[in-house]
């Protein structure tokens, strides 16, 4: 195989897209051979991702998302992307239980489940220009494969 | 949303994946059935749920904080492993109790 292979999906920023773009990456990332529970870490990463953008990005607007993947070697590095609102101070935005939006039962837990999923986790927001947010985690200790999981 | 009602308990049989879209619509019908049956104790079935962000966090903790200014309760039952491991991290366990059978 080789060793590196990417690809983008960009779609408009409607909920019901969130269940497309978890299977989307999930399927790219099959060619690694990663496990289970790989699957299910990236998976729940991008969810959290992709709803952020569509809640407090857009506010729910509907507007573009970008999710960019590539594969480098063993590392699976995936890219969200929106060009909303912005966050203010990203270091707090990151904290546990920190939350903007708490009448929409928000926990605040998105950026902590994607800091404990994934291995690397860097956020670049501009406020009132949008927010990125690339994702990286090393796959193939490889046992169960994923193919024994449905999408 | 597929849910029953016994006296004041909810119990509400989630969906196979929680997320934001569908918690939106678990929110919604729950929250009109506990206003109109006086429910005091929600029951989460996650018995055919695959998947869950911290969007069921936030249902979970949601429909908790309706209940618990009645002195109500919230009760998580059949979580397979995955769905534990979230529950756990989140925290949310403090205030929602697992079922556990024959001692899983
Ligand atoms: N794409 C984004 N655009 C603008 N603001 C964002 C974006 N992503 C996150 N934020 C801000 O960062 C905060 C924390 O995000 P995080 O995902 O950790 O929690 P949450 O979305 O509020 O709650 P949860 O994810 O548990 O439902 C949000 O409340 C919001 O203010
Ligand atoms: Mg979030």
């Amino acid at each position: 195989m080789r060793d590196t292979n990417e690809m983008e999906v960009i779609f408009d920023s409607y909920s019901s897209n969130e269940g497309f773009a978890r299977v989307a990456v999930a399927s790219f990332m099959t060619q690694l051979n990663p496990t289970v529970e790989e699957v299910a870490d990236v998976k729940t990463a991008v969810s959290e991702a992709v709803t952020n953008s569509i809640i407090h990005g857009y506010e729910q607007e509907i507007h573009k998302i970008s999710v960019k993947c590539r594969i480098d070697k063993g590392v699976f590095i995936v890219t969200v992307k929106d060009t909303g609102k912005g966050i203010e101070d990203v270091e707090q935005a990151m904290l546990p239980m920190y939350t903007t939006k708490p009448e929409l039962d928000r926990s605040g837990m998105g950026f902590a489940f994607m800091e404990a999923f994934m291995d690397k986790v860097e956020v670049e927001s501009v406020p009132g220009q949008g927010t990125t947010v690339r994702m990286e985690k090393t796959i193939g200790k490889g046992r169960s494969l994923w193919t024994t999981q449905s999408l | 949303m597929k849910f029953q009602v016994e006296e004041n308990c909810l119990t509400i049989f989630l969906p196979k994946e929680v997320d934001h879209h569908r918690a939106e619509e678990i929110r919604k019908d729950a929250d009109a059935v506990i206003e109109r049956n006086h429910i005091k104790y929600v029951i989460f079935d996650f018995a055919e749920t695959e998947f869950m962000d911290s969007s069921g966090i936030g249902a979970v903790m949601g429909r908790y904080r309706l209940v618990h200014l009645i002195g109500g309760e919230v009760w998580g039952v059949h979580a397979n492993a995955r769905i534990k491991k979230i529950l756990t991290m989140s925290g949310v366990t403090k205030i929602m109790q697992i079922y556990e059978e024959d001692g899983k």
